[in-house]
């Protein structure tokens, strides 16, 4: 479904991303793992088109989409729950639920209806604050909201960066089983975690990027038994 | 004192229609550094040219025989051209003048620097082309000066109502604009998070042009009532008019839609004051006074917003 070939990404003169190959087939939880300023959210940012990537391609369905304007590669069905949430604060819940669904403006009507509905039953907190600003949202809400507006999109792949990122342990619970009924579902998710047991628990497989190099990829469940991963990532010695 | 105060009412009417159109005018500029975070120094030439094209419409109105001008019909026709023409000079300022620097990530003073230039630019073209002598707009002939009403002591002119009822109408059409429909809501989201609204799926640098052509097709607006209101016209008038309008924008919270409005009345009703109350000469005095303490007092203004508020989010 979407598939990197060597692909670099620079920030000015700065490689961030260094001939990077990944690959997330239809149906799949692919985890991406490492540390800070190990390229993560650049990964994101360049499926995206938010940074061009220097080299290499990134193909989604079969097309290649680096090059595109991002505008053009969300209407091709990715959208984002960012890092730190990045709801828009000065817009009601409600409106931040509709942008979500800004590319299917030409959806059947009632089809996006359904979808607000979809969203209210994952998180009802939301449907009792959809008049409220997004900026007075408490830290996990406003997390719902972000993984709300991205659902609005219908997307078949979501990308969602740091999902746990600032929650408390509960909280972080239910962001994952949310995360794993909303592949039940069908959508397709790539996720870059720091909390690997977590993530690599809902996961099928897993990358390890390391310094903007793919350093490790295997199933979710060997990666979980490597010893060195353990060590890195799961805080074990 | 007991003539002062049976002027007041008169000139509480005058400060009223000029503050309305103030706030047009301001929103021009709010609108634009609510989304690019820029000055558009130039607006003030764009309001200069809507007064031009809406002269032009008059003035050919009067050489073609089509009998009684009456307001119903010409008004629209002197304001459509002039939007339509101001909007799409904004368009076309946003795309060769700014467009090129902030794309290439020019610092904030790169695009200033270029509206300065294209305000002089803009001065000088109308001067060369129209010439630097002043225009008369033939108000007379569209709104008599016997149409007027008598309210609570002071006469109030079938034109102050139109101008009054046009700049409120706008501002009203904006409001819901920016707050009801998809578009609207677009230009929020580009405003608050420009990668973000990307990622939805929004085209960005169209919601940006489409964000000049309305504050330059308002500006455009207010060059025409103000032409209708004042009758002269010069390549010149937007230069003082530019600078009242981005002290209303200001004084509300820049970046404020809600503000400018708010900021362009209280503007033009404390102008009247101090023309009432005061020497005329001081009324820039006070309107710049004014500014100042509310900025010392609020910093960002009556309606806006700290940056640290924004930056949080």
């Amino acid at each position: 479904m979407l598939k990197l070939t060597d692909v670099d990404t620079h920030y000015g003169r700065l490689p961030v991303l260094k001939s990077v190959c990944l690959e997330v087939r239809v149906g799949e939880i692919v985890c991406l793992l490492g540390g800070n300023a190990s390229g993560k959210s650049t990964t994101m940012k360049t499926i995206l088109g938010v940074v061009r990537p220097t080299a290499g391609r990134v193909e989604f369905e079969g097309d290649r989409i680096d090059g595109l304007a991002t505008e053009v590669i969300a209407r091709r069905g990715i959208s984002l729950v960012p890092e730190a949430r990045r709801i828009f604060a000065r817009m009601t819940v409600w409106e931040n639920l509709s942008m979500g669904a800004f590319t299917r403006q030409k959806a059947p009507a009632g089809e996006v209806a359904q979808d607000f509905e979809r969203v209210w039953t994952l998180f009802p907190r939301l449907k009792e604050r959809q008049h409220q600003l997004g900026g007075t949202l408490s830290g996990g809400e406003q997390q719902m909201l972000a993984i709300g507006r991205a659902l609005m999109a219908r997307p078949r792949l979501l990308l969602m960066d740091e999902p746990s990122m600032g929650l408390a342990p509960v909280l972080v619970d239910q962001v994952f089983d949310i995360i794993r009924a909303i592949n039940g579902q069908g959508t397709t998710i790539l996720v870059v975690e720091q909390n690997a047991p977590v993530a690599l628990s809902i996961a099928t497989r897993g990358y390890v990027l390391q310094n903007g190099r793919i350093v490790i990829h295997d199933t979710a469940r060997t990666l979980l038994a490597t010893d060195s991963i353990r060590r890195a990532y799961l805080g074990e010695d | 004192m007991a003539d002062v105060l049976a002027i007041l009412p008169q000139q509480l009417v005058f400060g009223l229609a000029l503050g309305t159109v103030y706030g047009l005018v301001a929103l021009g500029y709010t609108m634009v550094y609510g989304i690019l975070f820029m000055i558009n120094f130039a607006h003030g030439e764009i309001f200069m040219i809507g007064a031009y094209v809406g002269w032009w419409v008059l003035a050919l109105l009067l050489q073609v025989p089509v009998g009684a001008l009456h307001p119903a019909w010409v008004l629209p026709l002197m304001l459509l051209p002039a939007m339509l023409f101001t909007g799409a000079l904004g368009v076309g300022l946003e795309r060769f003048a700014y467009r090129p620097l902030y794309l290439r990530g020019a610092t904030r003073l790169g695009p200033l620097i270029s509206a300065i230039g294209a305000s002089i630019f803009l001065q000088n073209a109308v001067m060369l082309t129209q010439g630097a002598r002043m225009k008369v707009y033939m108000t007379s002939l569209l709104f008599p000066r016997d149409w007027r009403i008598q309210i609570v002591g002071a006469s109030v002119s079938a034109l102050v109502i139109v101008m009054v009822g046009v700049a409120a109408l706008m501002m009203w059409g904006l409001h819901l604009l920016v707050q009801r429909t998809t578009l609207g809501r677009s230009i929020r989201a580009v405003a608050e998070d420009r990668e973000m609204a990307a990622i939805m799926g929004v085209n960005v640098r169209r919601v940006i042009a489409l964000t000049f052509f309305m504050g330059s097709a308002l500006g455009g607006a207010g060059g025409v009532l103000v032409g209708l209101y004042y009758t002269q016209i010069d390549f010149f008038m937007g230069y003082s008019a530019g600078l009242k309008a981005f002290t209303a924008a200001v004084l509300g919270g820049i970046g404020n839609i809600r503000g400018a409005m708010l900021g362009g009345l209280i503007l033009g009703l404390v102008e009247s004051l101090a023309v009432t109350f005061m020497n005329p000469a001081y009324k820039d005095v006070v309107a710049f006074v004014l500014l100042i303490l509310v900025l010392v007092i609020r910093p960002t203004g009556l309606l806006g917003e700290s940056m640290a508020a924004r930056a949080k989010v």
